[in-house]
C-alpha cells in the first residue's frame, strides 16, 4: 500500500517536472542553453582526447625492436634466437625478416640500390638477417631491447632509442593535459549550471514556501525539481549530440580518416559517436540533476 | 485533555528582541479562539510557533500530544499535515486552477485520483466554490481566493485550523462571510484559531478571545468582545 503511494507520488513528480520545464520555458531555456554550450565544449574535448589517445596507441603499437643476427649464425642458431626472444617478458610478436627480403625491398625502393645490389649473389649480400620484435608494453621497450641484445648470436638491436623514449613521455604528458581539460570543463559546466538553475529557482521561492507550509516533506519538494533538472540536462544535450554525430562523420569523410599525415588516423565513426553521445547525455543529466538538487537545497529548511 | 497546551513559553529572536514572556495557555479540542493584540504584541510569533515556523526559546508547546518545539526541521511536515494554515495574503499558486490549488496537497501525500477528487470537491463545496473549480486565482475576488486557501487548509481534514489575519485584505461583508465559513468548519469538529485585528468580527462572533499585550497574556475570556478601552 505504501509502495503504491510512493509510485503514484513519483509519477506525479515526473509529470510535474516535465510540466515545469514547459511552464517556465523561458527560464528553462537559460539552463538548457547553458548546458548546450558547455556540452559542446566537452564534446569537442572528449572527441579530441579519445582521438589523441587512439593515435598514440597506434604509434606505440608500431614500435619495433629490430634484432640483427650475427652473419655466421646458421639456421639452427637463428631458430634458437627466436625461442630465446619469445621466452622473455613483454614480447607480443616476433617475425623474421631475411636479408634477401630486405635487399628485394631496397631494390624496389630505389634505382641506385637496384643497380648496385643486382650484382650481389646471396652469399655476397652484406645485410643482416633480422627479427622484428613487437612489445606488449612500449614503456618498457628499452629494458626488453637490452635483454635481447644479451642473447647469444644477436649482433645488435635498434629501436630508435632516444626518440621513442621521448615520444613516450610526450604522449604521457599530452594524455594528462587532455584529461585535466575534460575534467575541468565538466566541473566548470557543473558550476555554471548550478548557478543558472539557482537563479531560475529563485523565482519559484514562493512555490517552495507554500509547499513547505502545507506539509510537503523536503523530499517531495525536491523531487520534481531534480526530475526537472534531468529533463533540462537531457534537452540540453540534444544539440551537442547532433553535432557530435554529424560533425564527426563529416570530419571523418572529408579527411578520409586521416589528418596531417598517414600516421594520424581518426577513430572510425561507428560506434564511436554513439559512445561519445551517450557520455554527453549522461553528463548532461547528472549535472542537471545535481544542479537542481543543490539549487533547491538553499530554500529548504534542513 | 487539552488539545493545545502552552507552558511557560518565551521566545527571544536572535536579534535580541523578546516577543513573548512566560505564556501559559490551554485550548480545548473543538474550540474557536481569537487571538488579538496590537502590532508587536507577539500574536504572530505565537501562531508561528504553533505551526513550527519558529521554536520557543523556553517552555513547551504540546499539540495533540506532540512536543512541537522539539520537532526537527526535517520532520516538520508531519505536524503540518495535521494542521491547516490560512494566511492574510492567501498564498495560492497563480498558475494552478482553483481545483489544482487544493488538490496538489493531496497529490503530494500520495492519495489516488478518485480520493483526491472526492476530498477536493468536498472541501470546495464546504467553502462554496464548487462552481469555480476551473478558474485561476487572478480571476477570483479576494474573498473567493481566501476561501480557496481555506479549502486547501482543510482538505486533508486537519484537527487544527490556524488563520493568520484571514480577513486583513478583505472588506467587512466579505470578512464576515469568511468567518461564517470558519464557524461551519469549527462546527464539524476542527479546532480553529484566528489571529485578527478586526474589532467588528470579534464582537459579532462572540467566541473565546485571547488578548496579548507586549508579549504577555493580558486577558482570556469565553464569549468575549473586543473591549473598546483596550488599546489594540
Amino acid at each position: 500500500m505504501i509502495k503504491m503511494k510512493n509510485v503514484r507520488i513519483l509519477f506525479r513528480n515526473i509529470r510535474d517536472g516535465l510540466k515545469n520545464v514547459i511552464r517556465n520555458f523561458s527560464l528553462s531555456m537559460a539552463s538548457i542553453s547553458c548546458i548546450t554550450v558547455t556540452l559542446i565544449l566537452v564534446a569537442v574535448s572528449i572527441i579530441g582526447s579519445l582521438n589523441v589517445e587512439n593515435f598514440t596507441k597506434i604509434i606505440r603499437d608500431d614500435f619495433t625492436i629490430v634484432t640483427y643476427i650475427n652473419v655466421d649464425a646458421d639456421e639452427n642458431k637463428i631458430n634458437e634466437i627466436k625461442k630465446s626472444i619469445e621466452k622473455l617478458n613483454n614480447i607480443e610478436s616476433v617475425s623474421f625478416d631475411s636479408k634477401k627480403d630486405i635487399a628485394d625491398r631496397m631494390k624496389k625502393e630505389s634505382e641506385v640500390f637496384n643497380n648496385i645490389m643486382s650484382s650481389w649473389s646471396d652469399s655476397e649480400n652484406p645485410l643482416y638477417d633480422t627479427y622484428l620484435v613487437k612489445v606488449e608494453n612500449s614503456e618498457k621497450i628499452s629494458k626488453t631491447a637490452n635483454q635481447i641484445e644479451k642473447i647469444d648470436g644477436v649482433q645488435m638491436v635498434r629501436y630508435g632509442e632516444g626518440m621513442i623514449d621521448s615520444l613516450i613521455s610526450i604522449f604521457k604528458i599530452i594524455e594528462k593535459i587532455l584529461l585535466i581539460i575534460v575534467i575541468s570543463l565538466i566541473v566548470v559546466t557543473a558550476f555554471l549550471i548550478i548557478n543558472t538553475i539557482k537563479i531560475t529557482i529563485f523565482s519559484r521561492q514562493e512555490e517552495i514556501e507554500i509547499k513547505r507550509l502545507v506539509g510537503a516533506s523536503n523530499t517531495s519538494i525536491k523531487q520534481p525539481f531534480v526530475i526537472e533538472g534531468l529533463f533540462i540536462g537531457l534537452i540540453g544535450s540534444i544539440i551537442p549530440i547532433l553535432i557530435t554525430i554529424y560533425g564527426y562523420n563529416f570530419l571523418y569523410e572529408k579527411t578520409g580518416g586521416k589528418i596531417f599525415s598517414e600516421f594520424i588516423k581518426l577513430i572510425e565513426p561507428f560506434p564511436f559517436v554513439f559512445i561519445a553521445s551517450l557520455i554527453l547525455a549522461i553528463i548532461g543529466v547528472i549535472v542537471g540533476m545535481i544542479g537542481s538538487s543543490s539549487a533547491v537545497r538553499k530554500y529548504l529548511k534542513i | 485533555m487539552e488539545f493545545i497546551k502552552i507552558t511557560d513559553v518565551e521566545k527571544t529572536y536572535p536579534s535580541g528582541v523578546t516577543a513573548l514572556y512566560g505564556l501559559n495557555l490551554n485550548i480545548k479540542k473543538g474550540d474557536f479562539a481569537f487571538i488579538i493584540g496590537a502590532s508587536g504584541s507577539g500574536k504572530s510569533t505565537l501562531i508561528k510557533m504553533l505551526y513550527r515556523e519558529e521554536r520557543p526559546t523556553k517552555g513547551e508547546i504540546i499539540i495533540g500530544g506532540v512536543n512541537v518545539g522539539k520537532l526537527k526541521n526535517r520532520k516538520t511536515y508531519k505536524l503540518r499535515r495535521k494542521i491547516g494554515v490560512v494566511f492574510q495574503d492567501f498564498k495560492l499558486l497563480p498558475r494552478l486552477t482553483v481545483y489544482e490549488n487544493v488538490a496538489f496537497v493531496l497529490e503530494m501525500f500520495g492519495y489516488d485520483k478518485t480520493e483526491i477528487r472526492a476530498k477536493t470537491l468536498k472541501a470546495l463545496d464546504l467553502v462554496g466554490l464548487k462552481e469555480k473549480v476551473k478558474s485561476y486565482p487572478d480571476q477570483l475576488s479576494g474573498g473567493e481566493q481566501q476561501r480557496v486557501a481555506i479549502a486547501r487548509a482543510i482538505v486533508n481534514a486537519p484537527k487544527l485550523l490556524i488563520c493568520d489575519e484571514p480577513t486583513g485584505n478583505l472588506d467587512p461583508d466579505t470578512s464576515l462571510e469568511i468567518m461564517k465559513v470558519l464557524e461551519v468548519i469549527n462546527n464539524l469538529g476542527t479546532t480553529v484559531i484566528v489571529v485578527t485585528h478586526d474589532r467588528d468580527i470579534v464582537n459579532k462572533m462572540k467566541k473565546r478571545v485571547i488578548l496579548l499585550d507586549k508579549g504577555k497574556l493580558k486577558k482570556d475570556f469565553e464569549k468575549g468582545t473586543y473591549d473598546k478601552n483596550e488599546k489594540c
